[in-house]
């Protein structure tokens, strides 16, 4: 995955060459988003035994510009599931607060004590998102579903194509590069999950969300975090909201070359 | 009604001569038929509560619910012909939700009450079309100025409520309704006084022999006085619509056979 938003959905320059931008200029008819417009960057998430944890900054970008700085990217969607996301901020609106707003609302209207739970969600938004892209007007975004299902964690993952796939750590944007190697040291496959504590993999995505701000150009300081953790049916969901990255060092910075001390 | 049979009560919307729509009046009379449902808008909250009459015993308790959730903040209340008061209600849904969908909030209770009454309405225009056999109680919570009660008669009629009864016992109900200090009971109360309501306005009735299923919902106003709704719905329990929990219902009948039927023990009393 590219850490560019712009690049998503898009060939891969590397593979098949520089893309032709005449096939989306604007005097074709009938074209839908072609292009993010503000953008929110990774979302990172991992599951623990007992849980999952998701994390993701406050900022919405404008381009490189830093145009929002209090936007919350993760979405509580009934008792069960948290959702992310990353890739356009309007899109994600539309999803959180239209649709699975109206499909909790509509889901509560039984009052049988039955709720969605992730998988549920998860496989509705992957319809949403197949569909989209079937009519060639994508929302153009990466999500992340979390949640507690059936006694186990869950984690997965959709995008603006309907591709769908989950795994143990998964990280969306930048994230893709940056954090799941990380996540990978402690979680290398399903198995390792056994062996996560809560604050274990608490401390490894905050350790993520400090890198991805080291290094992402579109990230902020300052980010939200949920914890969703269950035992048996019961789930219990925490949000920890605007949290700052704490013992920040920037000593690497100075071997960047074009930064800092450096001249030349 | 001295003019029935005057064939000015076979066709909707037709006035007799002096000046009477009696289709509407008798779907008021379908209404009075169904068991009784009842209102209660107080200090921090509203509270439905219906009768329903157990038609078989081949049903499953708890099926064929009267009271209806049409948002997470608002909630219907029904009484006279069941499949008129579930159409009542889907109408009510789509509502609510393009209401959510055109303004980015939850519909207030006076805007949803309105425009159910004038669908509601609609239906006594036409002679192709019958009036609706259902009188609702619309119950919620709004954002601003907290709990709202409202109820829509067949003729499209919309009144707000402190206490609102409809049904085959809302004559009993309402005399007991009017003995409460309404604007000034917490849910909690206004929760045992609607167990006891509807127990008197059964047992005041024909239906007296028949069995009947207590139903009651509520919709709470959070405990720092300020409705919130909250959009991730994180806030469980408050500014929702949902059905009162078993025990604090089982204990409400319980207290109202109490009360009832120790007032009759002391009119035994006195009259011996």
């Amino acid at each position: 995955m590219n850490h560019l938003p712009e690049a998503w959905g898009r060939p891969r320059d590397d593979i098949y060459g520089a893309y032709d931008h005449q096939y989306v200029s604007a005097s074709n008819p009938n074209q839908h988003t072609t292009s993010p417009v503000v953008t929110g960057t990774s979302v990172v998430a991992l599951k623990y035994n007992g849980g999952v944890v998701i994390a993701a900054d406050n900022l919405a970008s404008y381009g490189s510009l830093a145009r929002f700085t209090n936007v919350e990217r993760l979405k509580q969607v009934g008792s069960h599931t948290v959702v992310g996301a990353s890739g356009d901020v309007s899109d994600m609106q539309f999803l959180f607060d239209e649709q699975l707003e109206q499909l909790i609302i509509s889901e509560e209207y039984q009052n049988d004590g039955h709720h969605l739970r992730a998988k549920h969600i998860y496989s509705y938004l992957s319809r949403v998102m197949y569909h989209r892209r079937s009519k060639f007007n994508p929302l153009w975004n990466v999500l992340l579903v979390a949640g507690w299902d059936d006694g186990k964690p869950f984690l997965a993952s959709t995008d603006l194509l309907g591709t769908t796939f989950s795994g143990p750590a998964l990280a969306s944007g930048f994230g893709a590069h940056l954090a799941i190697p990380l996540l990978r040291r402690v979680c290398p496959d399903e198995a390792a999950v056994a062996n996560i504590t809560r604050e274990q993999a608490i401390s490894v995505i905050e350790e993520c969300m400090k890198v991805l701000f080291y290094r992402d150009a579109r990230s902020m300081n300052k980010y939200s975090m949920s914890i969703i953790s269950g035992e048996g049916d019961k789930v219990e969901i925490e949000h920890r909201k605007d949290i700052q990255l704490k013992q920040q060092s920037w000593k690497f910075a100075e071997s960047i070359r074009g930064y800092g001390a450096q001249v030349v | 009604m001295t003019s029935i049979g005057t064939g000015y009560d076979l066709s909707n919307s037709v006035f007799s001569p002096d000046g009477r729509n009696f289709q509407v009046e008798y779907a008021t009379k379908a209404v009075e038929n169904g068991g009784t449902a009842i209102g209660l808008r107080c200090k921090d909250g509203v509270v439905l509560a219906v009768e329903k009459l157990i038609q078989s015993k081949l049903l499953v308790p708890g099926s064929n619910k009267r009271i209806a959730t049409v948002d997470r903040h608002v909630g219907i209340a029904c009484a006279g012909l069941i499949p008129d008061a579930r159409h009542f209600v889907s109408r009510a849904r789509n509502e609510a939700s393009s209401w959510r969908k055109g303004y980015y909030g939850p519909i207030p209770i006076s805007s949803l009450a309105d425009r159910m009454g004038q669908y509601a309405q609609t239906y006594t225009l036409f002679s192709s079309v019958r009036p609706f056999g259902v009188t609702s109680i619309i119950g919620g919570l709004d954002e601003e100025g907290g709990p709202s009660l409202w109820m829509v008669e067949p003729s499209g009629v919309t009144w707000g409520y402190f206490g609102a009864a409809t049904g085959r016992g809302r004559q009993a109900a309402k005399a007991e309704l009017e003995k409460l200090d309404l604007p000034n009971i917490t849910v909690e109360e206004g929760v045992k006084h609607a167990a006891r309501i509807i127990l008197i306005a059964h047992g005041d009735n024909s239906g007296k022999d028949k069995d009947y299923e207590l139903e009651m919902t509520w919709v709470r106003m959070p405990p720092n006085g300020e409705a919130e709704i909250a959009a991730d719905g994180t806030v469980r329990g408050y500014g929702r619509h949902e059905e009162v929990p078993k025990d604090i219902v089982e204990q409400a009948e319980k207290d109202a056979k109490k009360a009832v039927e120790g007032d009759d023990d002391d009119e035994k009393m006195a009259e011996s």
